[in-house]
């Protein structure tokens, strides 16, 4: 029996380590090199689509299928990361995700034909770039760091840490965007001062505030809105073109998801002009009919005016968190497309009184960010630390649903804290805890992160009981939990149930099957191409067969010829590309013979030619 | 004391923050994570457990307060959950004067905010009496200033809830 192994080309140092810009909108991979951080390889679209073959592909393609296959094409899944569905229902009416029954615990979308989890989706897009980055490098990359927003909370970390291993890449660190834009801004410009990195994207704010102080690069304080970017400029561009088009074509395009994605273009294209021209114009033509609408500054300023607005109060937020003045800042750092436009910068340097840095390119940074992370994780970048705060207060419900804040908000990460418990009734063998994030009170107003179930717990009086719970949030922002029995002395058994988002076994499968299916594509070229070969060595021998040379073979040659073509014939419909290739040599070997021949004939025709 | 062994201290009440900080620095630099990502896992999570508690004990010691209440805790001395009696009256006056604002009184705002600077002024005198008692205690380790401490600390406590719910109050 054959055996099929992957080579990955032998002993090499241990691999590069890249480091990837999930974004909302547009993905980028970068690595570390000798002279400083360095961008791998296009923008990729993070954009997700099925084609009519069942395969999925992801970036600039897909994206090209926004407008041809609205249905089986998904863009700004990241707004679904570690939701729940009670989460998305103010996403559902702007953005055209189309839901599967069955998702309360998980989202699931429909993608053509397929049926599809935001991991899995994101996987799709982080496997591209884990592609590009290989092509570009030469070598396989398995090993990535990978930014989040600031203000993702437990479960949507989680959610990209499980895309990363769905798409084959251990993800090393999460690495907080702000965060990641001020480690490429510090190493390039400045490594003193008070920073404020102000991070506006295409799904995402997040502001942070950050000392720098002899290469440690300390987060004061962090803050943000996950639901809030230029997709809600453009949404709300849509909104009016909308209402414009009922009233000049008489017809409502709000449910053509074609013609929608054609005007969500044509507000885009408008919107990214008024960065730089006093004017410019929606142009949208569709089935026969067009519509233009010129919008000046001034208009736009005053329609995005209140999405500006609403950026600013977690500014005011963070400096009161990191307990600064705002003169205390020294510097201003803009990062994401949003901040192109004129009126942000302008809404910040009055909030700030600092004219906000936007010489490095707000689409490159923070991936630039993370390759510096990762050049920190892999060695290469020494002397720089980055000590990072976890955004959301962690808590438990206690008596009448309160909550109880074990690790207040801006704590610098890794950070734990550890607390007793006990049974409330005789011989009680279950505890069941109940872990929330969020800064209000009341457990209902806070994000439900898991529910800890401490089983096993020996038969004893009420009260007698004490087990001790660590919660430890890690370096990545994410929560672990681990327990002792204080009077049994042994290892608590802890049952971890995540209250949105999949489970480990799911994540597993998902990999499994992702697995599958890439070994299967892979041996399915594999046949394909055999059987192309086939063919060409096929129609050579046949052609060869007309040759004068054939006639002039033994018979016994002739004979083998004919055995060596049927065998292949048999074997070509089979899939196992082994066969194919060993009866493919075997025709080869056989028709050794006539093809010197045929090289002599050919030979003597030529020095006849020359003797004439 | 485990946070102050995190970070190589006495047991001591009254602390350098500049020494704090450089000692915080120096240890995240050497225990951080992201210096054992290519370890083996059990150095890993070594790693992790260490710089967690060092975060815990920075956080917990760079602020005079909640120091104290740590040094207190670990010596068995939680706080305590009756109000100070020489405060009782003030309070009962201020809860009902508390009681018309929310009722929609705006006559009661005046003597809130005298009340909401008075007790910032109390405050401020317990924080320097605070600095007093720690240098105090760390020269004696004495038991009876200890449980000065404590009151003080049960004082300012109760003074900083006051002044939480007369700031929303007048919000």
């Amino acid at each position: 029996m054959s055996t099929f192994q992957i080579d990955f080309g032998g002993d090499q140092p241990a691999s590069k380590i890249v480091g990837i810009d999930l974004g909302t909108t547009n993905s980028l991979v970068a690595v570390m090199d000798l002279t400083g951080p360095r961008i791998l390889s296009g923008i990729v679209p993070s954009v997700v689509s099925v084609t009519e073959t069942g395969e999925i592909i992801a970036g600039a393609e897909a994206r090209q299928r926004l407008v041809t296959n609205p249905d089986s094409t998904v863009y700004s899944v990241k707004r679904l990361m570690g939701r729940g569905l009670g989460d998305v229902l103010d996403e559902l009416k702007l953005f055209p995700f189309r839901l599967e029954p069955g998702s309360d615990m998980v989202l699931r979308l429909r993608l053509g034909e397929r049926i599809v989890t935001p991991p899995e989706v994101s996987a799709h897009i982080l496997r591209k770039l884990k592609q590009d980055a290989e092509a570009a490098l030469g070598e396989p990359v398995t090993q990535a760091v990978i930014t989040v927003p600031a203000y993702f909370n437990d479960a949507q970390r989680q959610a990209t840490k499980d895309a990363g291993r769905i798409a084959g890449l251990e993800v090393l660190r999460l690495v907080n965007e702000p965060t990641a834009a001020a480690l490429a801004y510090g190493l390039d410009k400045r490594n003193e001062g008070v920073i404020a990195v102000y991070d506006f994207g295409g799904g995402t704010f997040d502001i942070s505030i950050l000392r720098l102080h002899d290469g440690i690069f300390e987060v004061l304080a962090t803050n943000g809105d996950t639901h809030l970017g230029g997709d809600d400029i453009d949404n709300l561009l849509i909104q009016i073109a909308l209402e414009d088009i009922q009233s000049e074509w008489g017809t409502d395009i709000s449910t053509d998801t074609t013609a929608v994605q054609l005007l969500r273009r044509a507000v885009i294209r408008a919107k990214e002009d008024l960065s730089f021209v006093p004017v410019s114009v929606v142009d949208l033509e569709y089935n026969g009919k067009r519509y233009q609408r010129e919008i000046n500054v001034a208009l736009f300023d005053s329609l995005i005016q209140p999405i500006i607005e609403r950026t600013l109060a977690p500014c005011r937020a963070c400096l009161k968190d990191a307990d600064l003045a705002v003169d205390a800042i020294d510097e201003v750092v803009m990062v994401g497309g949003s901040t192109r436009i004129p009126l942000v910068r302008a809404e910040v340097e009055k909030l700030f009184r600092r004219r906000p840095h936007t010489e490095l390119n707000p689409d490159e940074v923070v991936a630039l960010g993370a390759a510096v992370q990762a050049g920190i994780l892999g060695g290469e970048v020494e002397d720089t630390l980055l000590l990072d705060v976890t955004p959301l207060s962690l808590g438990i419900e206690t008596m009448g649903g309160l909550v109880s804040k074990l690790i207040h908000r801006n704590s610098t990460i890794p950070a734990s804290a550890t607390e007793s418990f006990t049974t409330a009734v005789d011989g009680q063998k279950n505890v069941l805890i109940h872990v929330v994030q969020g800064e209000r009170e009341l457990v209902k107003d806070c994000r439900s992160l898991a529910r800890f179930d401490l089983k096993d717990i020996p038969p004893q009086p009420a009260g007698m009981a004490k087990i001790e719970i660590r919660f430890l949030i890690d370096a990545n922002g994410i929560l672990n939990v681990t327990a002792h029995d204080l009077r049994g002395g042994k290892e608590q058994s802890v049952e971890v149930k995540p209250s949105y988002g999949l489970t480990d076994d799911q994540v597993e499968a998902m990999i499994l099957e992702s697995f599958n299916k890439a070994e299967a594509d892979f041996k399915e070229r594999q046949v394909r191409e055999a059987r192309v070969e086939a063919d060409s060595i096929l129609a050579a021998t046949e052609k060869a067969r007309q040759n004068v040379a054939y006639r002039e073979l033994a018979d016994d040659a002739r004979a083998s010829i004919d055995r060596a073509i049927n065998e292949l014939l048999v074997v070509y419909h089979s899939d196992d590309h082994h066969l194919i290739r060993a009866k493919l040599e075997q025709l080869d070997e056989a028709t050794r013979p006539l093809a010197e021949n045929i090289m002599n004939t050919a030979v003597r025709g030529v020095l006849k030619g020359t003797q004439l | 004391m485990r946070f102050y062994e995190a970070l190589g201290l006495d047991p001591k009440l009254a602390l350098d923050a500049e020494d704090l900080k450089k000692r915080f620095y120096e240890r995240s630099r050497e225990w951080h994570p992201d210096k054992f990502s290519r370890r083996s896992p059990e150095e890993q999570k070594k790693a992790l457990d260490m710089t967690a508690v060092l975060n815990d004990a920075f956080r917990t010691l760079r602020d005079p307060i909640t120091r104290a209440e740590y040094f207190l805790e670990e010596r068995g001395l939680g706080p305590s959950k009756t109000p100070p009696p020489e405060l009782l009256e003030e309070v009962f006056e201020l809860n009902m004067a508390l009681e018309e604002l929310r009722e929609g009184d705006a006559s009661a705002r005046p003597q809130l905010e005298e009340a909401q600077k008075r007790f910032h002024e109390m405050r401020g005198e317990i924080d320097e009496g605070l600095a007093d008692l720690f240098a105090k205690h760390d020269a004696n380790t004495d038991a009876a200033t200890l449980s000065e401490i404590r009151a003080a600390l049960d004082r300012r406590r109760y003074v900083s809830n006051l002044l939480r719910d007369v700031g929303k109050a007048l919000e």
